[in-house]
C-alpha cells in the first residue's frame, strides 16, 4: 500500500491510520466494537448507525466513540 | 396494597420510586447486585468514550440489562447547555432512548445546577422529542418554569450531589409539591434511609441515591435499606398522619380505671 494513499484519522482523540476508501462500519469492526451499544460521532456530527458503511472516512476526520458507563 | 400505586413518568409505570445511581461503585458485579438488592427498575448511567485500546473492560450494558432495567442517561461533567445537548442526542442514538436526566452544572466545588443552562436545555430537549427528568436547585420558581418548558419529571436536590446531608430545605419541597402534578424526585444529597423515607413523607414521588449506597460500608445492605425507606415513606405518606399536638393525648381509654 502506497504510504500517501493512507488515511489518518483521530477516534476518541487518539490517532487512527486505516485504508483508503474505509468506512466507519470498517472502522468499527477493525476495534471490535459492539455497534448496538454505542454512539458515533463524525466531525462533531451524529452519524446514523444504519449508514455507517456508506461514510468513507478521509484523513483529518474526527471520530468520537461513546457509551453508557456508571454514572449518578 | 401499594401494587396499584405506580410512578408513572412520560406515560411509562415502573414498580419501584428508587431510581439508583450506577457510579462510584468498587466494581460492576457490586453495583448490579445493590441494583438488584434495590429493586429499582429505572437506573442513572453516564455517556463517555469507549476505550479504544483496552476493549477487554467489561461494558455496564453486559452488567445491566438495559431490556431488563431502564437506563436513564445523564449528562453529568455538562457545564452549559451544548455539551448536555450533545451528550443526551448521542444517549438517543445508542439505542433510542428518549427518557434522560438532565444536569448541567454551574460550579466545581457545590456541584449546584446551573439553571438558566438547565432551562434552555429543557426547551430545546422537549422540542426535540425527549422526555426529559430535570436535575434542580429547591426553587419553585425555577421549577415551574421548567414544568412549562415541558419537563416530564422535577427533580430537585436535597443537598449538594454526594454530600449527604439530607433534605436542606423542606418548606421548598413542600411548596414544589403543592404547585405541581409532575412526578417529583428528590435527586442527590440524600445520606441515608431515613432521608429517603422523609422525601416520601413530604410527598415526593420518587428517590434518586448514588452516593448513599456505593460508598456505604455494607453498599448491599444500604441498597436495601433505601428500598425499605422508599416503601416505607410512601405508605406513611399515603396512610394520612396524625395531626401534631404540643399536649398529650392518652391511648388508653379513660374509662374503667380502677
Amino acid at each position: 500500500m502506497n504510504k500517501l494513499n493512507k488515511v489518518i484519522i483521530k477516534v476518541n482523540g487518539k490517532k487512527l491510520i486505516l485504508n483508503p476508501n474505509s468506512s466507519v462500519y470498517d472502522l468499527i469492526n477493525k476495534l471490535k466494537l459492539p455497534i448496538n451499544k454505542v454512539a458515533i460521532e463524525l466531525n462533531k456530527e451524529i452519524i446514523d448507525k444504519k449508514k455507517i458503511d456508506n461514510i468513507i472516512l478521509k484523513s483529518k476526520d474526527n471520530i468520537e466513540i461513546v457509551h453508557f458507563i456508571g454514572g449518578g | 396494597m401499594l401494587k396499584k400505586d405506580k410512578l408513572i413518568i412520560a406515560g411509562k409505570k415502573f414498580t419501584s420510586r428508587l431510581i439508583v445511581g450506577t457510579g462510584k461503585y468498587k466494581s460492576m458485579q457490586e453495583c448490579a447486585k445493590a441494583i438488584k438488592v434495590s429493586g429499582a427498575d429505572i437506573v442513572t448511567v453516564a455517556v463517555r468514550r469507549v476505550n479504544i485500546s483496552d476493549k477487554s473492560k467489561a461494558l455496564l450494558m453486559d452488567y445491566i440489562d438495559p431490556k431488563k432495567i431502564t437506563y436513564l442517561p445523564n449528562t453529568a461533567g455538562c457545564f452549559n447547555s451544548e455539551e448536555a445537548l450533545r451528550t443526551l442526542r448521542l444517549a438517543r442514538e445508542i439505542g433510542g432512548w428518549k427518557l434522560v436526566k438532565l444536569e448541567v452544572l454551574g460550579d466545581k466545588k457545590n456541584l449546584f445546577p446551573e439553571m438558566i443552562e438547565t432551562l434552555k436545555s429543557t426547551e430545546i430537549l422537549t422540542k426535540e422529542g425527549f422526555k426529559v427528568m430535570v436535575y434542580c436547585n429547591d426553587d419553585p420558581l425555577m421549577a415551574k418554569r421548567l414544568e412549562n418548558a415541558g419537563a416530564s419529571a422535577i427533580m430537585p436536590l436535597a443537598a449538594p450531589i454526594g454530600s449527604g446531608l439530607g433534605i436542606q430545605n423542606t418548606i421548598n419541597i413542600k411548596i414544589i409539591r403543592k404547585q405541581t402534578q409532575l412526578p417529583l424526585i428528590i435527586d442527590a444529597g440524600i445520606g441515608e434511609a431515613s432521608d429517603a423515607a422523609e422525601a416520601m413523607e413530604l410527598g415526593c414521588d420518587g428517590v434518586l441515591v448514588n452516593t448513599a449506597i456505593a460508598k456505604a460500608k455494607k453498599p448491599l445492605m444500604m441498597a436495601e435499606a433505601m428500598k425499605l425507606a422508599v416503601i416505607s415513606g410512601r405508605k406513611s405518606f399515603l396512610s394520612g398522619r396524625i395531626k401534631k399536638n404540643i399536649y398529650g393525648n392518652a391511648s388508653s381509654p379513660k374509662k374503667g380505671i380502677i
